[in-house]
């Protein structure tokens, strides 16, 4: 049995997506700049597309920036806001020890400009407070970024009232939203968000097209400068058929949700309780505010490559913390922000799950885990000490 | 970016070979620790000069199973005197090649066949030879991560 059980790295693209993406390659060929029929089509179909995940969100069509995924959109939102602040003396920014290193990295470089950085504490649970965001609120302050929800352990935040003290105290708000985005009920407006990230693979779409939601009347800088393509803020050719499978997937995965979350969630539930049986592990993030397909485990006295790899041999593809740090020694610092002990924080494993997973798959899992956790710990002289350690204990 | 191990490398991490403990060793020996992800403990049975069996327990990576397990393949029925001269390239030789990062974990074999070999030599009362005192690390040193 073949289960893919990494849907938080990647998702298949759908066979809608794959559809709309055909029609943008084969039919919809012209240059949307250009005057002629051929340039007026994909110019309406692109402006379709626009009009579709903006409605999506509930956001305006002027408010959708096509990227090339989640990271340029963080980066643009980012370094964008930073500037905007900087040019009115405000070189504070807030975010939090846990996003992804699309957001860290960026904080980094913004530091070695000059910026000030915030990171927000997450707490056990991986979930940040909005009053600890309240009180690191500055004069000063030029952005508060904080992910919907968290990559590896599925926690999700209080964007909303986040985003309501932010907008109660005039500073721009943006959320990372890569892994909430099709996943989670997402409500521009009502969720008081000023710029959201998100990325066209993680709901069933293609890779390399996301977007950039700015609300109406942030002169975010360009980010491309060249043609007058995204009103003119980042210049080049527009991708059209990651546009159109993007938003192809989008209107499915926003439109199935219901669904597709009763059904995920059960699944997920059904892989926690069964994992939760084994020895010494513990579930990281949050219990109920969590992401419906993300499950991710400690196992102590193993290493997650190890754990990886044996579950890879017998045809299922999960995860050691997120996809961008695999081939990394450290252990990851969303778990070391939750406070994991580094020692346990290196045998981590996220299993990821989505309506395209069956009960069998999952089954299967539940079947071939034990049995792996088993034999790594039967070799492993962590777990010996472990054992005599109890053994002691209980003398 | 995905790291890919050598067919070499998977043989090993899938069907290790020298797993497990000798009760009856007479020189054993563990390096690294579990902050870095890897602790590899190594138990030697020398007699007549002569490795007569090996067997080793890892905590770690892929990489740090095949790395124990082909270190003992390699030393397994050799002399003392052969055991002492095993190098890290060695290992990494024998398996094919190891990814750059990965590359301590070869260390890490090479050091815990020195420490089993100089518990054996310091057991017997015999002086220990200068291959077995490998460079005492710093907890971190030479692990590769940068805690």
């Amino acid at each position: 049995m073949f289960v893919y059980a990494d849907n938080a790295a990647t998702t298949s693209v759908s066979e809608g997506a794959v559809k709309a993406m055909t029609r943008g390659l084969k039919e919809v060929y012209g240059n949307p700049s250009s005057l002629h029929a051929k340039g007026r089509e994909a110019e309406a179909v692109l402006k379709e597309a626009r009009a579709e995940v903006a409605a999506l969100v509930n956001a305006e069509p002027s408010e959708i920036y096509f990227t090339s995924g989640g990271s340029e959109s963080d980066n643009w939102a980012i370094k964008g806001a930073a500037k905007l602040g900087a040019a009115k003396g405000k070189r504070h920014l807030i975010t939090t020890r846990f996003e992804h290193h699309a957001v860290l990295h960026t904080m980094r470089a913004l530091e070695k400009e000059g910026f000030e950085v915030t990171y927000l504490d997450v707490h056990e649970n991986g979930i940040v407070k909005p009053e600890e965001v309240e009180a690191a609120i500055r004069e000063d302050t030029a952005l508060v970024t904080i992910m919907f929800a968290n990559n590896e352990i599925g926690s999700i935040q209080p964007i909303r009232e986040i985003g309501k003290i932010c907008r109660e105290k005039g500073v721009l708000f943006h959320t990372d939203a890569v892994q909430a985005t099709g996943h989670l009920p997402i409500d521009v407006k009502a969720d008081n968000i000023d710029m959201m990230s998100a990325s066209g693979h993680k709901f069933h779409g293609p890779k390399g097209v996301g977007f950039l939601y700015v609300k109406r009347g942030i002169r975010l800088p360009n980010l491309i400068e060249g043609g007058a393509q995204e009103s003119s803020r980042r210049a080049g050719t527009e991708n059209l058929p990651g546009i159109l499978g993007m938003a192809e997937a989008l209107k499915e995965a926003v439109e199935g949700m219901e669904e597709h979350s009763k059904k995920v969630t059960a699944m997920r539930d059904k892989l926690i309780a069964a994992i939760e049986k084994i020895p010494k592990v513990r579930l990281n993030g949050d219990r109920e505010k969590r992401l419906p397909g993300n499950v991710n485990f400690c196992f102590d006295g193993i290493e997650g490559e190890s754990l990886l790899l044996s579950l890879d041999l017998e045809g299922i593809c999960a995860s050691s913390g997120s996809a961008c740090t695999s081939g990394s020694l450290e252990p990851s610092h969303v778990l070391l922000a939750i406070g994991v002990p580094k020692e346990v924080a290196h045998g981590s494993l996220r299993l990821s799950l989505d309506y395209v997973n069956s009960e069998e798959e999952v089954d299967y899992i539940i079947e071939k885990l034990p049995p792996i956790v088993e034999r790594l710990r039967d070799m492993s002289p962590v777990w010996e000490e472990i054992i005599k350690e109890e053994s002691r204990l209980s003398a | 970016m995905a790291m890919t191990y050598s067919e070499k490398v998977m043989e090993h991490f899938r069907n290790p070979r020298n797993v497990g403990k000798l009760e009856d060793a007479n020189g054993v020996g563990e390096v690294g620790n579990a902050v870095c992800g890897d602790i590899m403990k190594m138990y030697l049975k020398v007699k007549d000069g002569i490795i007569e069996d090996v067997k080793f327990n890892t905590f770690g990576c892929g990489s740090a199973i095949a790395t124990s397990s082909m270190a003992t393949e390699l030393i397994k029925g050799q002399p003392v005197g052969d055991a002492l001269k095993l190098t890290n390239k060695a290992v990494v030789e024998a398996l094919g090649g190891l990814p750059p990062v990965k590359i301590h974990c070869s260390v890490l074999a090479e050091e815990a066949v020195k420490a089993a070999l100089k518990d054996y030599y310091e057991r017997q009362g015999l002086p220990v030879p200068e291959e077995c005192l490998v460079e005492e690390h710093d907890e971190h040193e030479g692990c590769g991560c940068s805690l």
